[in-house]
C-alpha cells in the first residue's frame, strides 16, 4: 500500500529551516577555531617562484601552509591528476591557490594575506579554446553514414546549419562554500564538516592529500544552502585547504569564502560552441545530423570528461535520426576551471538543436511543434548511440501535455502579424530528453549503497550518503523507506551524511538520488521487512521482537543495473542511460523594440518524470531548473578578461528574481518507469536543458531574428535587429 | 566579516532583540548581522553577499525591513530589533512550510522577515495583498532553489490569513 509515495508529506528539514534553526556550516560556533584564507595568483599564466614575506610581520602568530607541506599528494584526486591542492611551479589560471594562512582573528589574518607576496614570472595565456592544443577529452558518435547521406540527398530535401554558442552560467547558490576542518586527533583522524554535495568525493580528496587509509577522513555534511553541481567537486579543494590549516596550526580552523571570492574562483557551467548540419527530407523527416561540440574546459581536467560526454550524447535532441555523427572535444584553456552544473553539458547541446529545429521549420514552412512531433523519438527507436527505447518513452506525451496547455501548436510561429507599440510579444517552443543516472557504465563502477538498520527500539534508521540540498531528499527517502517498509514517518530515523556511519550511495548528482539511490533504499527496506515478518501487532512491537529473537536488522543492498543495460564505452554505442526523462517547453515573451529588454511572462512545461514520488518536491526542481534556463536565456552574464571573471560580486553577477520570473504552468506526466522505486525516474537536471532555447525562440516568434548565442542579452538582440534591418535595405 | 568594520573606539550599544533589551559594548561600525550572529549568538539572518544584494540577511528594525549586512551597529542605537528567532512569524513560517516555500533554507529567514513585513505594510495601509505586491515586495530577496512561485505563493496565503 502506498500512503506516502505521491502525496506530498511534511519536509523533515521544514520546521528548523523556516525558523532560523538549521545549523549550516557559517553557523557552527566551534571553540578555539582559527580562520584561514588562501594566497592566489593575480595572473593567468606563468610560474610561481617563491614568497616573500614581509619581515615586519609576526609570522608565529599565524600557520602559513605552501605545496611543500602537503603530506600526501599535491594532488586534487578527482579524474585525472593534473590539478595540484596548491601550486607549486606551473601557474595555469588566475586565483590558483598558492599558499593557505590560518590567523586566529580576521584582522591578523587580512594582515598576513597582505603582507605575503607570491614571486610568478608570468606568461601569455590562452583563453579561445578554438586555439587550445591541449584536449582533455574528445567523443566520437557515429550512426549510419552520414557524407553518404549528405552526397546523395533525396528531391526536395534541405540542408539547414547553424553554429550556436553559450555562455558560462554562475550556479549562485546562496550559501558560499566552506567547511570547518579538525586537525588529526590522537588515532590520526582528519574531520571536516561542510557545506558540500558529496561527502565521499571529499574524503577520497582527504585520502590523497593526506596520504591516509579511508578511514582515517571523515567528511560531515552540514545543512548545505544550494548546490546545483557547484558543491560537486569544489568542495574538495576548500576541503584540503581547510584540512591542511588545521594540521599546520594544531587547531580547528574555518574556510569560508565570501561572495567574491566564491563568484571569482569556483567553478562555473563550460563555456560551449556546438557546429550543426542536418538534413530534412522534403516532408520534414530527419535524414542526418553532422554535429560539431567544443568546450571550453578551463584550467584543469576537474569534470570536463563527463561534462562532454553527456553533452555529446544529447546534441542530437530527442528525434530520430537515421544516420548522425557527433565529435566532440573539451580542451584546456587559462581560464578557472569550469565545471558541474545541472545540465552537466547538456544544456549547452540542447539549446543547439533546438534553435537548428526552428530554423529547419521556418526553411521547411512547417510548423514548429509539427516538426518535433514528426521526428520525437518514440518507444522502439533508437538514439544515436543505438540505444533502443523501451520503458518510459513519454515523448510524445509531453508534446500532447504541452500543446494542450499552451496552445502552442495553434500559434501562427514567425507568421508576420500587424503590430505596432514599443512592445511584442512572441511564443517559442523546446522539446528536450535527459539521461537519468550516470553515463555509460558509471553506475556499475560506483555500486551505489544504502543501508537500513533497525534500532534497539524498533525504529529504523536510513543511512545513505545521498545529501539533502534542498531538493528533498529527507523527504522523498522518508516516503520512499515508510511505504517500503510499511510504517508511519515516526519509526524513521535519518542518518546525517557522515561517512563515518554512511555507505557511498555515489554522489548527489547526475539526476539519480530518487531513481538510483531510492530504488536501492526500497529494496533494502522490502529486505528488512521481510525478515521481520508482516505478523501482528505494530511495527515497532515486531521489530523489537524480531531482535530479542536474535534476528539480523541490518541490511546493505547496493545498485546492480536492470539486466540487458549494455555501454561501450571505446565506441560510444549502446544504453548511454538506464532511462530518459522527457519534457517540453514552451515561453510567452514581450520584448521592448527601443531597449530589446526580454520579459518572459509565462512559462509552459511538461515533463515525464515515471512518476512523481513527491509532486511539490518535483515542481519545485522543475520551477527552480526552468527559471535557472530562464536567466541564462536572457541575463545571467558571465564574462572574463585576461582570465577573470568580471562578474566577481552580487551586484553585478545577475540571477533572475522575483519581478524576473515567468509564471510557471507545469504538467506532469507519468509514464512509470519499471526499474525506478514507484516507477520514478530522474528530473533535477531535466528542466535546466529547455529553457534557453525555447525563450529564443520565442524571441525570434516576437522579433523574426534568429538568436544563436545564450545569453541573448538587449545589446546581442540589438545587433541581430541591425544586421536584418540592414539586410532588408540591401534588399529593397 | 571584514576587520574595518571591527575598527574604533568600542561605544554601549543599546538595542532590544526579539523583546529582550540588551546592552553591549561593540565597534561603532560593526555590521548588524555580525553583532546578531557573533555577539548574540542569532544566527538565523544569513550572509549570502554581504554587500545587500540577497536579502537573506533581512531583519526588522523599529518595524522597517532593514538587511542586517548593511546596517552599522550604530545606526540601530536604540531601536527594536526583530529577527526570524523572534516572534509573530508563525503563520508566515507555516505557510512557507505548506507551499513549499523552503528549499535549501538559506534564503528563507529573509524571505520570511521580508514577507512578514510586507504584511504589515498592507495592513498599515489598507492596500489589498496581491500576487504582484508580493513579488514587489520580495524582488530583493534573491532564491535560487524554487524559481519563486511557491515562495510568492506562501506569502500571499499568509498575507489573505492574516487579512481574516
Amino acid at each position: 500500500m502506498q500512503r506516502f509515495i505521491g502525496r506530498d508529506l511534511a519536509r523533515p528539514d521544514g520546521p528548523a529551516k523556516v525558523r532560523g534553526e538549521a545549523v549550516y556550516v557559517a553557523d557552527l560556533r566551534v571553540a578555539d577555531a582559527w580562520v584561514g584564507g588562501t594566497v592566489r595568483s593575480d595572473v593567468a599564466r606563468g610560474v610561481l617562484r617563491g614568497f616573500e614575506r614581509d619581515p615586519g610581520f609576526d609570522w608565529t602568530r599565524v600557520a602559513f601552509v605552501t605545496a611543500a607541506d602537503i603530506p600526501g599528494e599535491n594532488v586534487q584526486a578527482l579524474i585525472v591528476d593534473d590539478q595540484p591542492v596548491l601550486a607549486s611551479g606551473a601557474i595555469e589560471h588566475w586565483g590558483e591557490p598558492l599558499a593557505l594562512i590560518a590567523a586566529p582573528d580576521v584582522a591578523t589574518l587580512e594582515r598576513a594575506l597582505a603582507a605575503v607576496k607570491p614571486l610568478i614570472d608570468p606568461a601569455v595565456g590562452n583563453f579561445d579554446p578554438e586555439l587550445s592544443t591541449k584536449v582533455f577529452k574528445s567523443i566520437r558518435i557515429a550512426k549510419g553514414d552520414v557524407d553518404a547521406v549528405f552526397r546523395s540527398l533525396p528531391a526536395g530535401a534541405i540542408v539547414v546549419e547553424g553554429t550556436y554558442r553559450t555562455d558560462s552560467q554562475e550556479q549562485l547558490y546562496i550559501e558560499p562554500q566552506g567547511c570547518i576542518a579538525w586537525p588529526p586527533d590522537s588515532d590520526g583522524t582528519i574531520t571536516v564538516k561542510g557545506s558540500l554535495q558529496c561527502p565521499h568525493y571529499v574524503r577520497k580528496a582527504l585520502v590523497r592529500c593526506f596520504g591516509i587509509a579511508p578511514e582515517k577522513a571523515r567528511v560531515v555534511q552540514m545543512e548545505t544552502g544550494g548546490g546545483f553541481g557547484g558543491k560537486e567537486e569544489y568542495p574538495s579543494v576548500v576541503a584540503c585547504h581547510a584540512a591542511l590549516l588545521a594540521r599546520a596550526a594544531k587547531r580547528p580552523v574555518k574556510l569560508y569564502y565570501d561572495r567574491h571570492e566564491d563568484l571569482a574562483v569556483t567553478p562555473k557551467r563550460h563555456p560551449g560552441r556546438v557546429k550543426l548540419r542536418a538534413a530534412f527530407g522534403a516532408d520534414g523527416t530527419c535524414l542526418a545530423l553532422d554535429a560539431d561540440v567544443l568546450f571550453d574546459g578551463g584550467a584543469y581536467t576537474t569534470l570536463s570528461p563527463v561534462v562532454l560526454s553527456r553533452g555529446t550524447l544529447h546534441a542530437s535532441g530527442p528525434y530520430r535520426w537515421p544516420s548522425a555523427r557527433i565529435v566532440g572535444r573539451v580542451v584546456a584553456t587559462n581560464h578557472v576551471p569550469y565545471g558541474a552544473f545541472r545540465g552537466f553539458g547538456a544544456p549547452q547541446t540542447c539549446f543547439a538543436i533546438e534553435r537548428l529545429f526552428d530554423r529547419a521549420a521556418r526553411e521547411l514552412e512547417i510548423h514548429p511543434f509539427a516538426l518535433r512531433r514528426k521526428n520525437a523519438l518514440v518507444a522502439g527507436d533508437t538514439t544515436a548511440t543505438g540505444q533502443l527505447l523501451e520503458h518510459s518513452v513519454g515523448s510524445v506525451q509531453v508534446l500532447e501535455a504541452i500543446a494542450q496547455s499552451s496552445a502552442f501548436d495553434r500559434h501562427a510561429w514567425c507568421v508576420p502579424r500587424a503590430e505596432s507599440g514599443a512592445k511584442r510579444r512572441g511564443l517559442g517552443m523546446s522539446f528536450f530528453f535527459h539521461g537519468a543516472g550516470f553515463t555509460g557504465s558509471g553506475e556499475e563502477m560506483l555500486k551505489g549503497r544504502v543501508r537500513v538498520d533497525l534500532l534497539p527500539d524498533g525504529r529504523v534508521e536510513v543511512l545513505a550518503g545521498s545529501t539533502e540540498i534542498g531538493q528533498g531528499t529527507n523527504t522523498l527517502f522518508t516516503a520512499i523507506a515508510a511505504d517500503a517498509l510499511g510504517v508511519d514517518v515516526a519509526d524513521l530515523a535519518l542518518a546525517t551524511p557522515d561517512t563515518a556511519r554512511v555507505p557511498d550511495s555515489g554522489p548527489t548528482v547526475a539526476s539519480r538520488t530518487c531513481m538510483v539511490v531510492g530504488g536501492v533504499l526500497a529494496q533494502a527496506c522490502a529486505e528488512l521487512r521481510a525478515r521481520v515478518g508482516d505478523g501482528t501487532g505494530a511495527w515497532r512491537e515486531r521489530a523489537r521482537r524480531f531482535l530479542a529473537s536474535g534476528g539480523d536488522g541490518s541490511v546493505t543492498v547496493t545498485y546492480a543495473s536492470p539486466a540487458g543495460v549494455r555501454w561501450d564505452d571505446a565506441n560510444y554505442t549502446g544504453d548511454a542511460y538506464p532511462v530518459f526523462g522527457w519534457a517540453a517547453d514552451v515561453a510567452l515573451v514581450e520584448v521592448d523594440v527601443d531597449t530589446c529588454e526580454v520579459d518572459v511572462l509565462r512559462f509552459w512545461t511538461a515533463v515525464d518524470v515515471g512518476r512523481a514520488l513527491q509532486p511539490r518536491l518535483v515542481i519545485g526542481q522543475i520551477e527552480g531548473g526552468s527559471l535557472q534556463a530562464v536567466g541564462w536565456a536572457q541575463r545571467e552574464v558571465i564574462t572574463t578578461r585576461d582570465g577573470r571573471f568580471e562578474q566577481d560580486r552580487l551586484a553585478t553577477c545577475i540571477v533572475p528574481t522575483t519581478l524576473d520570473a515567468p509564471r510557471f504552468d507545469v504538467t506532469l506526466v507519468e509514464v512509470p518507469y519499471p526499474h525506478g522505486p514507484y516507477g520514478a525516474k530522474g528530473v533535477g537536471e531535466l528542466p535546466m536543458d529547455g529553457g534557453a532555447p525555447a525563450v529564443l525562440s520565442a524571441i525570434e516568434d516576437a522579433l523574426r531574428v534568429h538568436a544563436t548565442r545564450v545569453p541573448a542579452t538587449p545589446e546581442r538582440i540589438l545587433a541581430l535587429l541591425e544586421d536584418s534591418s540592414a539586410i532588408a535595405a540591401r534588399n529593397t | 566579516m571584514k576587520s574595518i568594520f571591527d575598527e574604533g573606539d568600542p561605544i554601549e550599544l543599546w538595542v532590544r532583540v526579539n523583546g529582550v533589551a540588551r546592552t553591549i559594548s561593540v565597534p561603532p561600525l560593526r555590521r548588524l548581522l555580525d553583532v546578531l550572529r557573533d555577539d548574540l549568538g542569532l544566527c538565523g539572518s544569513k550572509e549570502g553577499c554581504g554587500e545587500g544584494e540577497c536579502g537573506a540577511c533581512t531583519v526588522l528594525v523599529d518595524g522597517e525591513a532593514v538587511l542586517a549586512c548593511l546596517a552599522p551597529a550604530c545606526q540601530v542605537d536604540g531601536t527594536d530589533v526583530v529577527t526570524v528567532e523572534g516572534a509573530g512569524f508563525e503563520r508566515v513560517q507555516a505557510a512557507f512550510l505548506d507551499h513549499g516555500g523552503a528549499q535549501c533554507g538559506i534564503c528563507t529567514p529573509g524571505m520570511i522577515v521580508m514577507t512578514r513585513a510586507w504584511i504589515d505594510a498592507c495592513r498599515r495601509d489598507g492596500t489589498e495583498p496581491t500576487e504582484d505586491g508580493a513579488r514587489i515586495a520580495l524582488a530583493g530577496n534573491l532564491c535560487r532553489c524554487t524559481g519563486y512561485g511557491a515562495i510568492v505563493a506562501a506569502a500571499l496565503a499568509a498575507a489573505r490569513e492574516d487579512a481574516r
